[in-house]
C-alpha cells in the first residue's frame, strides 16, 4: 500500500463516525462592510492605503505622465521595469531608461533596476489593497518585488471594489495573484512594525480617474 | 513528530526556568501585552465578527468531514495546473521526499519561506544530514536559526529575542552564514531589519528551491495560499527554478469563494492588521511566471490520528494566527518553550499530544499547561473550545482508553503511578500556582462565553483529589483561589 492509500484509508476511517454533509455552508457575514458611493469608497481605499504607508497621489488621465515623470525624479530613478502590456502614454514624462521584463531578464538584473510601474488588476478599500494578476500591464510576478520602488496605477473608480469577497469574485484562481497591502513590513523586533524589508520599500499608488 | 525537542524536560521544569529569567518575562509580557490590545481593535473594526468567525469554524469543519474527497480532488487540481503531488504519511517520509526533490535538481541550498509544517518535521535538519542547507528568510527564523536558537510563537517566532540581542547575533553570526552584519549596527529595528535584507538579497537572487508551507489549498483550483508580511515569501514562491511545498493535509478548504472569510479573520488575529502586506496565490505552474517546476507534499504527520478523536479532532480547524498565544497567562509566564514543541501556547497543549502522542512526559503534562480560564476559546477565529480538548486529554492522560495512533486503535493505560502522571500533577500545581497572571487572564474573557470549565471529569477529580495537588476549580479559579487563599500573594 503506497501512501497515499494509506492517508485517505486513515482518513475514512478516522471519519467512521461522521455522517455526510452536504448541506451549504452558512454564510451570515456581510459581503461588505457599509453602503458607499463610488466616490466614498474610493476615499476609503485611500485612507486605507495611507494608513499602512503607501503613498498616495490622485490625478486626472491627462496628468498622469507628469505625475509618474515627477515621481520617478523625486525618487532618483536611472531606469523603469515596464510591464509587456503597460499603456506606452504612462511613461511620457519621464527620461528613465525603460527595461523590458523579458522572460530571459535573471533576478539579478532586475535588481539593478530602480523602479517599477504597473496597473493592477483589481483594489480592495476596506482593506487598503491592491491586487496584481500577472496581467499584461502588471507583469510577472518578480518585477513588482525585486525594485525598491513600485508605483502602481488603480483606474477609479471601476477597479475599487468594497471588501475581500467583492475582490475574490473578481479574480480567476488559475492566474496567480499578489495582493498588496502597503510596503513590506515585519514586526519580528519586539512587535515593532518596520517598512520595507524584502519587497519595494516605497509603494506609490497612483488613484487615476 | 520528528524528535525536534527530544529530552524536553516536561512543562513544569521549563517553565519555572523560564519564569526565573526576568528580561525573557519582561520581553514576552511586552510584546503579548501589545498584540492583544491591537488585535482587539482590528477585531472590534468588523462588525459581523461572530458570523465570520461561525463560517470559518463550520467550513473547516465541513472540509474535515469530507477530508478524504477533498484531497483527491486537491491532487487533481494540482496536477492538471502542471504540479505534482506526493504524499507522506510521516515525517520521515516527507523529509525523504523533499530531500530527493531537491537533489533531482542538482542544487545543495535551498531558501525557505517560514512554516510550521517544515519545523514540525525537522526538515531543516533532514537536509542538512544530506548535504542540503536550507536558509530560512523570514527575520525572526533567521534570528533563531543564527542564535541557533528554538521558535518560541507561532507568529513572532523570535519573541523571546529583544533588540540588543538581535543586534549581537547579527553581529556575530551573519558573517558566518553569508553576507556580514554591516559595519556598526545598532539596535533600532530599522537597521535590523535593512541588515537582514542584505543579507538575504544575495540568497534569494541565486536560489534554485524555495520550500514553503502554505496557509490554505483550494481543493475546487488546486490554488495554494502564503499570507506574510516581509516578502520573503514572494522571493522563495516565484524567483527559484523549482518550488517545494510541504503541507499539512487540514489546510484544505473547498472553494475559492472560502478564501473570503479566512483572509479577512486571518490578519486581523495574528498580526491585529486589516490586510498583512503581501499575500501571494498560485495555481500549479504558470508559463513564463515563476516556477517551472512545482511539488505540493501533503503531510500526515498524526494529523489523521487526530481526526479520529472526536473531542480532539477540532484542533485541525486551527489557522495558525496566534491569538491563543498572545492571550494565554500561562504562556505569558512560562514562554514559548516550555511547551517543548513547534506548537507552543493554548493550540500547541492540544495539538502536540494528539500528533505526537501522550507517552513522553512532556506530552502527557502538557493538557496540563492551563488553568482553563478559557481566554484561548473566546478570541479564536475558528472557535476551538481548547479547554474542552484539554479536559478531554487530561481524561485521556489519568484514565487511559482508546486512541489512535499511526492510524491503529490502541488503548492507553492510565498513567497513574507513571513518571507521566507526575510530570502532569507538577504542571497543574504549575499552573495554579500562578494566579497573578490568571486573573489577568480571566479578566480578557468575557463574561458571556459559552464554555466555562467547572469540574474535571469525574474520575480526574477522585485522581486529583487523592494526591498532593490543588482541588481543581468547581467555581471559576479567580474565585476559588480568592476564597483559599484570601487574594495574599495575589500580584505574583
Ligand atoms: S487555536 Fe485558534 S487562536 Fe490558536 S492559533 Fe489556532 S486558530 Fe489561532
Amino acid at each position: 500500500m503506497n501512501s497515499r492509500e494509506r492517508i485517505l484509508g486513515r482518513v475514512r476511517r478516522a471519519l467512521a463516525d461522521v455522517p455526510r454533509d452536504d448541506s451549504p455552508i452558512e454564510r451570515g457575514y456581510l459581503r461588505r462592510h457599509g453602503e458607499r458611493t463610488a466616490e466614498e469608497t474610493v476615499a476609503l481605499l485611500a485612507e486605507n492605503l495611507a494608513d499602512y504607508r503607501a503613498l498616495v497621489h490622485r490625478c486626472a488621465p491627462d496628468e498622469l505622465p507628469s505625475l509618474i515623470g515627477r515621481l520617478l525624479t523625486e525618487r532618483g530613478s536611472a531606469s523603469v521595469l515596464v510591464p509587456p502590456g503597460l499603456d506606452a502614454s504612462w511613461l511620457a514624462g519621464t527620461d528613465a531608461a525603460r527595461v523590458a521584463d523579458r522572460a530571459g531578464s535573471t533576478a539579478h538584473e532586475l535588481d539593478r533596476v530602480d523602479s517599477v510601474v504597473t496597473g493592477c488588476a483589481v483594489a480592495v478599500a476596506e482593506t487598503g489593497t491592491v491586487v496584481l494578476d500577472g496581467s499584461p500591464d502588471q507583469g510577472r510576478r518578480r518585477i513588482t518585488l525585486v525594485p525598491d520602488h513600485h508605483i502602481c496605477v488603480v483606474r477609479v473608480p471601476d477597479q475599487v471594489v468594497s471588501s475581500v469577497p467583492e475582490a475574490l469574485e473578481r479574480l480567476d484562481p488559475l492566474r496567480p495573484s499578489t495582493w498588496i497591502s502597503g510596503p513590506s513590513a515585519t514586526s519580528d523586533i519586539e512587535l515593532d512594525r518596520v517598512e520595507g524589508v524584502h519587497g519595494p520599500r516605497t509603494l506609490e499608488v497612483v488613484l487615476l480617474g | 513528530m520528528s524528535g525536534t525537542f527530544v529530552g524536553m524536560p516536561a512543562f513544569p521544569e521549563a517553565a519555572r526556568d523560564a519564569v526565573r529569567d526576568t528580561t525573557l518575562r519582561g520581553t514576552l509580557r511586552h510584546a503579548t501585552h501589545t498584540i492583544r490590545a491591537k488585535r482587539a481593535k482590528a477585531v472590534a473594526e468588523v462588525s459581523d465578527w461572530a458570523a465570520l468567525r461561525e463560517a470559518g469554524k463550520r467550513i473547516k469543519d465541513h472540509t474535515l468531514r469530507h477530508l478524504d474527497r477533498y484531497l483527491e480532488q486537491l491532487e487533481a487540481a494540482v496536477t492538471a495546473a502542471g504540479g505534482t503531488v506526493h504524499w507522506a504519511a510521516d515525517a520521515d517520509e516527507a523529509n525523504r521526499i523533499v530531500a530527493r526533490l531537491v537533489q533531482e535538481t542538482g542544487e545543495s541550498e535551498v531558501v525557505k519561506v517560514k512554516s510550521m509544517a517544515t519545523q514540525e518535521i525537522g526538515l531543516n535538519e533532514a537536509l542538512e544530514a544530506e548535504g542540503i542547507r536550507a536558509y530560512e528568510t523570514d527575520l525572526a527564523e533567521l534570528i533563531v536559526q543564527l542564535g541557533e536558537d528554538r521558535p518560541s510563537h507561532i507568529l513572532v517566532p523570535a519573541i523571546h529575542r529583544n533588540r540588543g540581542e538581535i543586534r549581537d547575533i547579527f553581529r556575530s553570526e551573519m558573517g558566518r552564514w553569508g553576507r556580514p552584519a554591516p559595519e556598526g549596527l545598532t539596535d533600532t529595528p530599522a537597521e535590523l531589519a535593512e541588515a537582514a535584507r542584505l543579507h538575504l538579497r544575495e540568497k534569494f537572487l541565486r536560489a534554485g528551491v524555495g520550500v514553503s508551507g502554505a496557509n490554505f489549498m483550494v481543493a475546487e483550483t488546486g490554488t495554494l495560499v502564503v499570507v506574510e508580511s516581509e516578502g520573503n515569501g514572494r522571493m522563495c514562491l516565484t524567483l527559484p527554478e523549482t518550488l517545494i511545498s510541504v503541507v499539512g493535509i487540514e489546510k484544505v478548504v473547498p472553494s475559492w469563494r472560502d478564501l473570503e472569510v479566512f483572509l479577512q479573520t486571518l490578519p486581523r488575529s495574528s498580526t491585529a492588521e486589516r490586510m498583512n502586506p503581501y499575500t501571494s496565490t498560485w495555481t500549479g505552474t504558470t508559463d513564463g511566471d515563476g516556477p517551472r517546476v512545482f511539488h505540493l507534499v501533503l503531510l500526515d504527520n498524526g494529523r489523521t490520528d487526530t481526526l479520529a478523536d472526536e473531542v480532539g479532532r477540532q484542533a485541525l480547524r486551527c489557522i495558525r494566527c496566534s491569538a491563543c498565544l498572545n492571550v494565554c497567562p500561562v504562556y505569558e509566564r512560562a514562554g514559548g518553550h516550555a511547551y517543548g514543541s513547534v506548537y507552543p501556547g493554548p493550540i500547541g497543549a492540544i495539538l502536540s499530544p494528539q500528533l505526537r502522542g501522550t507517552a513522553s512526559d512532556i506530552d502527557a503534562s502538557l493538557p496540563y499547561a492551563s488553568s482553563l480560564c478559557g481566554a484561548c476559546y473566546e478570541v479564536c477565529p475558528v472557535a476551538i473550545d481548547i479547554p474542552e480538548v484539554l479536559v478531554h486529554l487530561r481524561e485521556r492522560v489519568a484514565q487511559g482508553g482508546p486512541v489512535t495512533r499511526d492510524g491503529n486503535k490502541v488503548v492507553l493505560r492510565p498513567a497513574r503511578g507513571h513518571g507521566a502522571e507526575r510530570a502532569a500533577m507538577r504542571a497543574a500545581r504549575w499552573a495554579f500556582r500562578h494566579p497573578g497572571a490568571l486573573r489577568a487572564g480571566q479578566r480578557l474573557a468575557s463574561r458571556t462565553r459559552r464554555f466555562h470549565p467547572r469540574t474535571l471529569p469525574g474520575p480526574g477529580r477522585a485522581w486529583t483529589g487523592s494526591r498532593d495537588l490543588p482541588p481543581v476549580p468547581a467555581e471559576p479559579f479567580r474565585d476559588w483561589w480568592q476564597r483559599t487563599h484570601g487574594g495574599k500573594d495575589g500580584g505574583r
